[in-house]
């Protein structure tokens, strides 16, 4: 996907929060990324060992909570976790589809810095 | 003596792709401040989207004024072709990015005549997983589905087809030539889209384009 543009995104965020703070050093930065963004934890932490070579966040970790998706049923409105397949069924009413509650996350929550 | 450090949490709580959502929020202010109805096309390479977006500027002339924002790693083949219909248009180029984003279509925007244009047309790059991550600032979302690609794609790519406003299954004069299966891609569109309109078209030969026009400009007269 396009893990270049947001890894910068997310390292200008945690930067600009830490030097606020007055923080020397980035050591974590907590994300929250819904599996329905298509976003890879690896190729993020690729680019951002990268982008923050010469910044206060050098060998900082990234940790990533995931978000599984729910959806709510169109039909009955009951809430329930998708099959991987995304081919969503209410497991109530067996009506198909739902709209998205959950999955679409994608921000930074917190850092640790020192 | 250096005090040793100690290491702290601090909140932050803030979206990631907030700069590009604010932009895109900018873009549909001055859209609307024009009476511009802005749609985002989005399809893989080759499904149609510049033939639909012609099409739909030659069926719509007399009744809404079109402009449109060209979207292509390179080159500007798309937006020669519309121009010859005389219609304005930007072409971005991203270079490689694989999407539009905020910031590319308010470049482009300010580059338009706004006052002239009902409805614009913003050609995002082919492909069927990026588009769907970046707000533009359009009013609609949509996609082009087609025959060739195969009956599969709302299961293989399932994102883009659960946020779109409105659906169009192109190249459906090639349904007689291959194994399409239509009762399998509507069940697979329904099930992760249970209400945007599926227009069935082909710019080909213009067969259903009158529905989607029909749709396009009730959409219009309600923005």
């Amino acid at each position: 996907m396009h893990e270049l543009a947001v890894t910068q995104s997310i390292l200008d965020i945690a930067l600009r929060h830490a030097e606020q703070a007055g923080a020397q050093r980035i050591l974590v930065v907590n994300l929250l990324v819904g599996d329905l963004t298509g976003f890879v934890d690896d190729s993020i932490q690729f680019y951002f060992s990268f982008l923050s070579e010469d910044t206060l966040a050098r060998d900082a970790r990234l940790n990533f909570e995931r978000v599984a998706p729910r959806a709510r049923c169109h039909a009955c409105g009951a809430e329930y976790t998708p099959p991987d397949s995304r081919i969503w069924t209410c497991p109530e009413c067996e009506a198909l589809g739902g709209e998205v509650i959950a999955g679409r996350e994608f921000s930074v929550t917190s850092i640790e810095v020192e | 003596m250096e005090e040793p450090k100690q290491s702290q949490t601090l909140p932050v709580v803030e979206k990631i792709l907030s700069a590009n959502d604010r932009i895109a929020l900018e873009n549909r202010k001055l859209l609307d401040e024009h009476r511009v109805l802005a749609v985002n096309v989005m399809a893989s390479p080759g499904a149609g989207k510049t033939s639909l977006i012609l099409r739909s500027i030659e069926a719509l002339r007399g009744h809404l004024r079109a402009g449109v924002i060209e979207g292509d790693v390179a080159g500007h083949v798309d937006a020669d072709k519309v121009a010859e219909t005389g219609t304005p248009v930007v072409q971005i180029n991203t270079g490689g990015g694989c999407h539009l984003d905020a910031p590319q279509v308010q470049a482009a925007l300010r580059q338009l005549p706004l006052d002239e244009i009902d409805l614009l047309f913003i050609e995002n790059v082919g492909n069927l997983v990026c588009p769907t991550g970046f707000a533009l600032g359009e009013h609609v979302n949509m996609m082009i589905a087609n025959v060739p690609e195969g009956h599969d794609k709302p299961i293989k790519y399932p994102g883009m087809f659960t946020v779109v406003d409105a659906l169009v299954l192109n190249k459906i004069d090639l349904m007689p030539y291959l194994d399409f299966d239509r009762e399998a891609f509507h069940t697979a569109v329904r099930a992760l889209n249970a209400n945007a309109p599926l227009f069935e078209i082909s710019c080909q030969t213009g067969e259903g384009l009158a529905a989607w026009v029909k749709w396009l400009r009730a959409r219009s007269a309600k923005a």
